[in-house]
């Protein structure tokens, strides 16, 4: 039986006497999230992401400086926010991190495995399908990059593109992947993220269904550096780990469903403001 | 070579705010790799803080520092243009010096 | 007795001084200027071996210590705290987690002119006390204050 079904009727019994209780709870987290914001381990990733964008790199022995991020070559500021969008070079739909991949591919002269191995820093669970030799205290040149870039769209308004058909296919496709039912447990990305004040321990949920703000704020604070996890963490890294958490099969680094996933949430979130690098628990 | 700290220092009325962020993975040495090994322990000992040849904070640390760690301090003596420098040597020998010039208020 | 001090190293002027430090023991050859780090301390698992090994057996309780901090933690690996003494000629602030696996998180040495003022992040295993003990005008002061740590969902 899907877990939430589960927590549903216990946190309805002990509603009354717990309600009370739990504002205090969420007022104490409010203020430990407070206190956190006055420094963010955000910031040394995208140190070093600037310093690796402008690095030669790669068989090529060239740097990312001409990535076209969708704003023309080398344009980096503004460039997340109007992200996934459809490339005419590659005549796909592409999010930030599946086009720093063509991009290290074309200008470095790296091969798809190479630019896809070792997506996300330090992780402690192994990615079987890019990066079978992971390990804790790893870095990960995507992490680095992909901060920075998303450092340079901060405070800018999320705005992707839906004017080409592939637009709006890949919105349509994340939608379906949205809702779709699968796993061991039945889940569907709206199992969890539907309806309002769902939670896991601690953590509320947010409703990316019915309340643009939810989604709006979720979308806008990643990546975000993670306490929890040590490290600063992409979308890419935050729909994989959802995949996880359902027991999906793994979610492929830079695929399709992953873009179009992103799609469908970057669409939802439209008109928020970026916040990103952030810090989250 | 460890990466550079970020380092902010500010006036605040007559004292020097400092907030410094070092880079450094402060590994308890309690932890398991994937593999089931343990993460040997690896973090930083010892902080020092001078300016204009002074210590100005001095700190020992063990490994229950968090990750990335920050500190936030106040002392006199500095004005804007000077120079404070913060470094720190961890339990492997590794070491790292930053300076930081004092903006104004 | 609470620590060796870093200054003594550097007042001298080269190898006479260092050669005789060597000898007491005090520093280790390769080891110019660094800091001593008190291992003794670092080792030790209770509140009051730590106290005892930093020279504070005896500490005082005092209002006049205050520790900022969440009365809960979202996440235990990273706590952000702050120690402010308003007791005259603070010395020392150190940072003891009762339930951690070795107590002491960190031991701070405030000269004159800094403030007896720091913030910092820890560690926290579980839901504990954590004492701020200040040393000041040669005497030890603690405060005391229970944070929870809960566990976030999802595992993390």
């Amino acid at each position: 039986m899907p877990f939430y079904r589960l927590l549903a009727p216990v946190l309805a019994a002990m509603l009354p006497c717990v309600s009370l209780a739990q504002q205090d709870t969420q007022k104490e987290i409010e203020r430990y999230r407070q206190l956190l914001q006055e420094s963010n381990p955000a910031e040394l990733y995208e140190a070093r992401g600037e310093e690796l964008w402008k690095t030669r790199r790669g068989p090529k022995s060239a740097s990312l400086e001409s990535c076209d991020l969708g704003l023309g070559p080398g344009v980096v500021k503004g460039a997340y926010v109007q992200l996934p969008r459809y490339f005419a070079d590659t005549d796909r739909v592409q999010d930030a991190e599946s086009r720093l991949v063509t991009c290290m591919v074309t200008l470095q002269g790296f091969t798809p495995e190479e630019a896809k191995r070792n997506p996300f820093s330090g992780t402690g669970v192994p990615m079987l399908t890019t990066d079978p030799f992971s390990g804790v205290g790893r870095r990960s040149v995507m992490t680095d990059i992909v901060a920075w870039v998303a450092s340079e769209s901060r405070g800018m308004k999320i705005a992707p593109r839906m004017s080409h058909p592939k637009e709006r296919e890949a919105y349509q496709a994340g939608e379906r992947l949205f809702f779709y039912r699968a796993g061991p447990h039945d889940f569907a990305c709206v199992s969890c993220h539907s309806g309002e004040a769902k939670r896991i321990r601690l953590q509320t949920l947010p409703d990316l269904v019915h309340s643009a703000k939810d989604a709006q704020r979720a979308f806008g604070t990643w990546p975000g550096y993670r306490v929890s996890e040590g490290e600063l963490r992409s979308m890419q890294w935050r729909l994989w780990e959802c995949f996880r958490q359902q027991r999906f099969p793994e979610l492929e680094f830079a695929s399709d469903a992953s873009i179009a996933l992103t799609m469908f949430l970057a669409k939802r979130a439209e008109g928020g403001s970026f916040d990103a690098p952030s810090l989250k628990r | 070579m460890a990466d550079p700290m970020r380092i902010r220092a500010n006036m605040a009325g007559d004292k020097v705010e400092v907030r410094v962020l070092m880079s450094h993975e402060m590994e308890t040495g309690q932890r398991k790799d994937a593999s089931g090994a343990i993460v040997p322990a690896h973090f930083i000992q010892t902080v020092t803080v001078t300016h204009a040849g002074k210590t100005v904070l001095s700190a020992q640390w063990g490994t229950s520092i968090s990750k990335n760690p920050f500190m936030h301090f106040r002392f006199k003596g500095g004005k804007p243009g000077d120079k404070v420098t913060i470094s720190w040597v961890d339990n492997k020998g590794d070491r790292r010096t930053d300076e930081v010039v004092i903006g104004g208020g | 007795m609470h620590r060796s001090r870093r200054e003594f190293l550097q007042s001298g002027s080269g190898a006479g001084v260092l050669a005789l430090a060597a000898a007491a023991g005090l520093v280790r050859p390769g080891e110019a200027f660094a800091q001593q780090w008190n291992k003794a301390a670092f080792d030790t698992k209770s509140v009051a071996d730590t106290l005892k090994a930093l020279g504070g057996s005896g500490s005082t309780e005092s209002a006049q210590i205050q520790i900022t901090a969440p009365d809960i933690a979202e996440n235990g690996a990273v706590v952000p705290i702050t120690i402010e003494s308003g007791l005259a000629r603070t010395q020392t602030i150190a940072i003891l987690i009762e339930k951690n696996p070795n107590t002491l998180s960190a031991d701070f040495e405030i000269p004159a002119g800094t403030d007896p003022f720091i913030t910092t992040r820890v560690k926290m295993a579980e839901t504990s006390n954590i004492y701020a003990v200040v040393q000041a005008d040669g005497k030890y002061f603690h405060a005391v204050k229970e944070i929870k740590v809960t566990l976030g969902g999802c595992g993390g």
